[in-house]
């Protein structure tokens, strides 16, 4: 499954980014990479976009980048 | 300029964003800064000296980045500076609360072979976290010198000035970190640093192992170089076959296994280093947090703060200007007073011109209080990171319009609801990530209701809505939001399709208390920014617009005319008075000229005056300065009482000649005669002449545009700004509210006011967006007037159905634009 299928409250690890490019990098610099615990945080009052706890730190994504993601529950 | 041949140090300040940088930066320079641009860009340049023990330091604020690729602005110019500047040193912050993110971009300064000294920040915050680090072996791990600091407190400020010198001075207190990258990539690497360093023009200039690093994960600058400085283009294919190799060998990018390998160590060394005493599950910003970003109390909670910005900068800034105002009024009267002296009916250029100048200037600084305050509440607000809670709120209705979240505060400043101002509302847009909603948010904001344009709104709706004053007020506050998202789509698939743009990927920074230092800081920053650029453009506008309205002038003939009206009111005035009159005598020749500034004076003086004592001092030293004048104003005698009521009449002739005079030159100068060449025109947007002269000439300053209306429409005496609507209404007896809606809707688009233009080209970088953002509104704005005037005429709508069908056709048209689905992401 891939990061924006998760609800808040979830927790997960990381398989797999699957976007390249600007995005796919930013991803990386950030902290998604494969092995890496991620916390659904909450969803913004619109749904999009959503808050994740990855490596200590706080960070939103919209879906359609968290969709490059793909995680396994824990 | 001080000596220039004096040696300095160079010393570029990194980091990634919310680490610190700009707090340690001021912390280490104090108050000799300058700010500037990178070249070419719209992205700060903070630069600002030191001395410490004899040596001076030249400390360079790069922009926060959490890499140093080159997918974004900021990192491209991070990555240049140290690439082609080539500091001495580079100070890393790094938030001590988040070591192991912070490390990811050490490791990449290391790399890149430039001393490094790690400024360990935010200790205070680790320690509330429980983490206890150990910078000895922190320090060892790096191959640099560690300074632990609270930059906000001005923690370690002595050891940082005291690392950063010996690590200038002896370059071996630093070894560049070698990560490695694993048995998949190092053998590639190796190789690819071989071919490098045997290229000795490359070699010289740049770190073999970096170079190869960044080619491995495939960075379009460094390959740009290794073209340009290469000696033999073999580099360039040998990486191909290698790259190809390593993705179908392993299945995945380099770039993938090279970030993957930085955490990896950047965890043991975290690991190593940083000890839990205890596990801090729920911060304080966590709890905040649960309220802030709440679904229901979320936006509740934007609301009011949104209010509370427009509150008390707008609200309460206004009411300050009440007491800054006079100070510049007066500051205007000292140079009047120096001025050559007002004329009859003809003012000397040396007067008129000086004054208009003025004006201008201190029209604009009237908004320093509501900007002093303005930018203080921003301040805060980016201080204690709530600035991304609300883009993070807001994003998802912004982001169907091509805005970011990030849009919000230039949209909210601009005035959203009625009574922002553009300028800082485009100042702002700098935070704004993603390049092509950056240029969106700049080219819109503009069309937010400014205070300026309020005073016509309202002066239009109490004539021709006054029983649906609030729906009228409700419309025009709301239509230009809704008109500026489709504005901003319609941009987005257009001029700015090829704009650059960034994934979303925003940190949520723990809340902070902003300090009054930091804050004072930025708000004095942006106040004199704003006041430095505007104030010497307001000048060479000012003359050019003045000029627009003053020629060519008067034919002879007109100005003779006017001439001899003057002196035939002056004979009336004498006759009427008498040759027997005692006072004649004292009138006669250059008296005449003083009685009149003696009356000016003696009336202004009256006005300004509070409570009766005050009034019996102003009458004593006017008694002083002229008894038998004093006589005359204050109508001592049957004498004197004729004389006085003799001068009202010839004052008020005297004014309306003025005011017939100024018309008439308006009308033939320049700018009046665009105004009746437009008029066949404009008419099917309902304009005629006249408005067309108003809405000209408030481009210098739309708050005018009342007061050009006031002159325009102005009889006899100067009236208030209730007579002013019933002079419009007495002038202008075919009008019906459909003319009225259309001047308010194209006010509503009106051009940019000439400050906010000049911050648009600071903004977007370039004169011709500049030019861009002062053309399209118009456009837009004759559009929507033709519309609803010729359109509602033709249908034969009234004002209100009018204004009801053109805000169901724009909503409907945004909805429309909403829906239109942008380009499939971009990879
Ligand atoms: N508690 C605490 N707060 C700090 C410390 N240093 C800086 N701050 C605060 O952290 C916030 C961000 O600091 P800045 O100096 O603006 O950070 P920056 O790295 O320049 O940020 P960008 O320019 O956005 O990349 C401010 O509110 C500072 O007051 C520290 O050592 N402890
Ligand atoms: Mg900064």
């Amino acid at each position: 499954m891939t990061l924006d299928e998760m609800k808040p409250g979830q927790e997960c690890r990381i398989l797999k980014v699957n976007i390249g490019g600007a995005t796919g990098q930013r991803l990386l610099d950030m902290g998604f990479i494969p092995g890496t615990k991620v916390r659904v945080i909450r969803n913004a009052p619109l749904v999009d976009p959503v808050e994740f706890n990855v490596r200590g730190y706080h960070v939103s994504l919209r879906h359609s980048e968290a969709k490059g993601v793909e995680v396994e529950l824990q | 300029m001080k000596k220039a041949s004096e040696e300095k140090t160079v010393v570029a300040v990194a980091g990634q964003p919310n680490s610190g940088k700009s707090t340690i930066f001021n912390l280490l320079t104090g108050a000799r800064q300058h700010v500037a641009n990178y070249p070419g860009v719209t992205v700060e340049k903070k630069t600002g000296s030191y001395r410490f023990k004899g040596e001076r330091f030249e400390l360079v604020d790069l922009p926060g980045t959490y890499s140093l690729t080159s997918y974004s602005l900021e990192e491209r110019i991070a990555r240049d500076f140290l690439l082609h500047e080539k500091p001495a040193l580079v100070v890393d912050i790094v938030d001590a609360s988040n070591l192991e993110r912070n490390l990811y971009l050490t490791f990449q300064l290391s790399e890149m072979g430039i001393p490094l000294v790690i400024d360990l920040n935010m200790m205070d915050i680790a320690e509330r976290r429980g983490l206890e680090i150990d910078v000895e072996e922190l320090s060892r791990r790096l191959g640099a010198k560690v300074v632990p600091t609270v930059g906000n407190r001005g923690k370690g400020k002595k050891e940082l000035y005291e690392a950063i010198r010996e690590t200038s001075k002896d370059k071996t207190r630093f070894t560049p970190i070698h990560i490695d990258y694993g048995k998949s990539i190092e053998p590639i690497l190796n190789e690819l640093e071989q071919k490098l360093s045997e290229d000795k023009n490359l070699s010289s200039h740049y770190q073999p192992r970096w170079l190869a690093i960044k080619l491995m994960e495939n960075d379009s600058e460094v390959r740009k170089l290794i073209d340009k400085h290469s000696e033999k283009g073999n580099i360039l294919s040998l990486l191909k076959s290698k790259r190809d190799w390593f993705i179908s060998q392993y299945g995945d990018a380099p770039e993938k296994v090279i970030a993957e390998r930085r955490y990896l160590t950047a965890s043991g060394i975290a690991e190593a280093t940083v000890k839990r005493k205890k596990e801090v599950l729920w911060t304080l910003s966590d709890r905040i947090d649960q309220i802030v970003c709440h679904r229901f109390s979320g936006p509740v909670i934007l609301a009011v703060i949104i209010y509370l910005l427009y509150k008390l900068s707008i609200g309460y800034g206004w009411k300050l200007t009440n007491y800054t105002w006079p100070l510049l009024a007066s500051f205007r009267d000292l140079i009047a007073s120096v001025l050559p002296a007002e004329g009859f009916i003809h003012d000397p250029f040396l007067r008129a011109m000086p004054l208009w100048v003025i004006n201008g200037i201190i029209a604009v600084l009237n908004y320093v209080p509501i900007f002093l305050i303005l930018f203080t509440l921003i301040a805060i607000l980016e201080d204690t990171g709530y600035m991304a809670r609300m883009a993070f709120i807001l994003d998802r209705i912004f982001r169907y319009f091509g805005l970011h979240g990030q849009s919000t505060l230039p949209l909210i400043l601009g005035g959203v609801y009625v009574g922002g101002c553009a300028i800082p509302g485009v100042m702002a847009c700098r935070g704004i990530k993603c390049e092509r909603s950056r240029m969106a948010t700049i080219m819109t904001v503009p069309l937010m209701n400014c205070m300026a344009k309020v005073p016509l709104y309202v002066l239009l709706i109490s004539i021709f809505f006054a029983e649906h004053k609030g729906f009228a007020m409700f419309f025009i506050a709301t239509i230009t939001i809704i008109i500026a998202l489709s504005v901003a789509k319609i941009l987005n698939l257009t001029v700015l399709r090829k704009r650059e743009m960034a994934p979303f990927v925003m940190e949520m920074p723990a809340y902070h208390l902003p300090t009054v230092q930091g804050v004072l800081r930025r708000c004095l920053e942006r106040t004199w920014l704003f006041v430095r650029k505007v104030i010497t453009i307001i000048i060479a506008v000012a003359i050019i617009v003045y000029f627009l309205i003053s020629f060519p002038g008067l034919s002879k003939e007109r100005d003779a005319y006017y001439g001899n009206q003057a002196s035939e009111i002056r004979q009336i005035f004498f006759k009427e008075i008498g040759d027997e009159n005692p006072y004649a005598g004292t009138l006669s020749g250059a008296g005449f000229e003083e009685f009149s500034i003696y009356w000016d004076d003696y009336k202004k003086a009256g006005i300004a005056a509070k409570g009766d004592e005050e009034k019996e001092a102003i009458d004593k030293k006017f008694r002083e300065r002229n008894p038998e004048f004093f006589k005359i104003v204050k109508s001592e005698d049957k004498e004197a009482a004729k004389v006085n009521r003799a001068y009202k009449k010839l004052e008020r002739k005297r004014k309306q000649l003025r005011m017939e005079k100024r018309e008439e030159t308006i009308q033939g100068s320049l700018l009046g005669r665009t105004g009746y060449f437009m008029e066949p025109f404009t008419r099917f947007a309902g304009f005629n002449w006249r408005v067309n002269i108003a809405l000209l000439s408030s481009f210098a300053a739309k708050e005018s545009s009342v007061a050009t209306l006031g002159s325009i429409y102005q009889t006899e005496e100067i009236g208030e700004e209730k007579m002013l609507e019933e002079r419009i209404k007495e002038k202008e007896k075919g009008w019906n509210p459909l003319h009225a809606l259309a001047i308010m809707l194209f006010m509503a688009m009106y051009p940019p006011c000439i400050p906010t233009l000049i911050m648009v080209r600071l903004e977007a970088g370039s004169t011709k967006w500049m030019l861009f953002a002062g053309i399209y509104p118009i456009v837009l704005g004759l559009m929507f007037a033709i519309l609803v005037f010729t359109g509602g005429n033709l249908l034969g709508l009234s004002g209100l159905q009018a204004m009801i069908a053109f805000y169901i056709l724009a909503i409907a048209v945004t909805t429309v634009m909403g829906l239109i689905k942008r380009k499939p992401k971009m990879e």
